[in-house]
C-alpha cells in the first residue's frame, strides 16, 4: 500500500498517484482477504524530509489483523522505536540507508534483523543497464545495485524488497532476470515487487528465486480500465497455483 | 488486558471488538478482581514483563483471578511466557502457573532454521480444546519469537508447530491457556481462536 497526503494511491513506473481510497478501509478489506502480510509505504515522506506519519500508522496497526511493515521518512533507531511501540512489526528503510548503511545495523542490532527490511529500486537506465534508483529524488545513484544491495545485507538488513521501478503499476509480469540475479547474491529472503498482473507472475518469480512477492495494482485494479476493487486470492487458489508444475 | 509497559494492544482489543466481545484495558491492578476474563499480552524481553508485573502490583491480583477464582486467561507471546516458572531469557522468576520453562531456540547445525522464528507457521492440535478445532482443517498463525515454552508435562501441550524442532505453539492447564503465536495478526485464524476464548 502506497501512502499520499493520508490516501492511498497507486502509481506506474513510480509516478502518475492515482488515488484508490481510504487506507484504513483498505486494511479492513485486506483483513477480510486474508492477505499474509502488509507492507505500507509513505511515498512523500522522504522526498518532504517528513517524519512518519505516527498518529496514523497507529491507527493502521489497531485495524491491521495481519503483520504490518511501515516504510517511509524513518531516519533514526528511536523513530524506529517509536513505530514498533505502536504496534508495527517491521520498518523498512532506503534513503536514510542509502546515506547511511550503519542506520540499519543499528537498528537490527536494536530490535534484531528480522525487523528491518531495506527496499532497493532498480530502475533501466538510457543504455538498458539496471541502475539503482533513488525513489525519494528520482536520481539514478552511481553504485552499482547489486553491491549496494549486498552492502545493506551486510549491514544487518533481514529481508531486500526489490522493486524493478520499469515494471512498477504495470501489470505485464516481473522481471524475472533481475529476480535472478539478485536472489543468488543474497542469503536473506528476497521480497519481489513489481509487475505482477496475475497469480501466474507471482509464480514465475518465486521459481526465479523470490523468497515472496509484494504487489499493488494487482489488488487494488480489476479489469482493463483498472477499476478500484480491492481483491486479493484465496489461499487455497494461490497454492493451488503455486504448488502445480 | 492489564495494561503493561510491554507492547501495543490495540489489534488485540480490536479484534476481540471484531468478533462481538468487549475488552479494555486495565490501568490499575484494582480492576482485576471485576474481569471476567483475563487477556495478558506483550512482547520484548522477559525480565521487563515480569518487572513490569510487579511495578504495578499486578501479580497477586492475577494469580488470585487464574488460580482461585479460576477466571479463563489468554497469554499471548511474552504474556504466555510470562506464566512459565523461569526463562533462559532472564533471572527472574515468572508467574509459574504453568510447569515449563522458557528455552532458546538453538540453531546450532542448521543453517535454515532462523532465529527468530517469524512468520506464518501451521500449528498441529495435540488434545482436544476449546480454542482451536482439529477438524482436519489447516490452522495458520503468524509467529515472533526467539523463545518458546518447554512444558514439564505433555498434558499441558494443546498445539504444536515446528521450527527446527518441534516447540509448543499453545499451552493450556485447566482455566489457563497460552499461545505463543499472534492471533491478532492472524486473521481468520486468530478470530476463532479469540472468539472461542470469549465463549468459555
Amino acid at each position: 500500500m502506497l501512502l499520499r497526503d493520508g490516501g492511498l494511491v497507486k502509481t506506474r513506473r513510480f509516478a502518475r498517484p492515482k488515488y484508490v481510497g481510504d487506507p484504513i478501509n483498505a486494511i479492513r478489506i485486506f483483513n477480510d482477504k486474508e492477505a499474509d502480510e502488509l507492507l505500507v509505504l509513505d511515498i512523500t515522506a522522504s522526498k518532504d524530509r517528513r517524519e512518519p506519519t505516527y498518529s496514523l500508522i497507529e491507527q493502521f496497526a489497531g485495524e491491521c489483523f495481519m503483520p504490518l511493515s511501515y516504510g517511509g521518512g524513518i531516519r533514526s533507531v528511536e523513530q524506529a522505536r517509536r513505530l514498533f511501540a505502536l504496534g508495527v512489526e517491521k520498518v523498512c528503510l532506503q534513503t536514510a540507508a542509502l546515506e547511511d548503511p550503519m542506520l540499519v545495523t543499528r537498528i537490527a542490532e536494536a530490535f534484531g534483523a528480522q525487523a528491518v527490511l531495506v527496499s532497493v529500486d532498480v530502475k533501466h537506465g538510457w543504455l538498458g543497464r539496471r541502475r539503482l534508483y533513488a525513489a525519494a529524488t528520482g536520481r539514478m545513484l552511481r553504485q552499482p545495485w547489486l553491491e549496494q544491495m549486498q552492502l545493506l545485507v551486510a549491514a544487518g538488513a533481514g529481508e531486500v524488497v526489490l522493486n524493478a521501478v520499469d515494471r512498477d503499476g504495470m501489470m505485464q509480469g516481473m522481471d524475472l532476470d533481475l529476480i535472478r540475479e539478485a536472489s543468488r547474491a543474497v542469503s536473506v529472503p528476497l521480497i519481489a515487487v513489481g509487475g505482477v498482473g496475475s497469480v501466474v507472475h507471482i509464480k514465475e518469480a518465486i521459481a526465479a528465486g523470490a523468497s515472496a512477492v509484494a504487489a499493488g495494482a494487482f489488488f487494488v485494479f480489476q479489469g482493463p480500465h483498472r477499476a478500484v476493487l480491492i481483491t486479493y486470492p484465496r489461499s487455497e487458489d494461490l497454492a493451488k497455483v503455486l504448488t502445480a508444475d | 488486558m492489564p495494561n503493561l509497559s510491554i507492547g501495543n494492544f490495540s489489534s488485540v482489543l480490536r479484534m476481540v471488538q471484531k468478533v462481538g466481545g468487549s475488552a479494555r484495558l486495565m490501568d490499575t491492578a484494582v480492576e482485576v478482581p471485576k474481569a471476567d476474563k483475563i487477556i495478558l499480552a506483550g512482547v520484548g524481553a522477559f525480565d521487563r514483563g515480569v518487572a513490569s508485573l510487579h511495578e504495578g502490583r499486578w501479580v497477586h491480583p492475577l494469580g488470585e483471578a487464574a488460580l482461585q477464582r479460576k477466571v479463563p486467561v489468554l497469554g499471548i507471546c511474552l504474556g504466555m511466557q510470562l506464566m512459565c516458572k523461569t526463562s533462559e531469557e532472564g533471572q527472574l522468576p515468572g508467574l509459574g502457573w504453568i510447569d515449563a520453562e522458557v528455552k532458546r531456540f538453538d540453531a546450532a547445525g542448521d543453517a535454515h532454521v532462523k532465529i527468530p522464528h517469524m512468520g506464518w507457521n501451521t500449528v498441529r492440535v495435540c488434545k482436544p480444546n476449546p480454542l482451536i478445532p482439529n477438524d482436519g482443517e489447516e490452522q495458520r498463525f503468524y509467529f515472533v519469537h526467539s523463545y518458546y515454552a518447554l512444558c514439564r508435562g505433555d498434558a499441558d501441550v494443546l498445539a504444536t508447530a515446528h521450527h527446527g524442532c518441534e516447540f509448543a505453539a499453545a499451552l493450556s492447564h485447566g482455566n489457563i491457556y497460552g499461545v505463543q503465536f499472534h492471533p491478532e495478526k492472524s486473521h481468520r485464524f486468530g478470530m476463532a481462536l479469540i472468539k472461542n476464548f470469549l465463549e468459555l
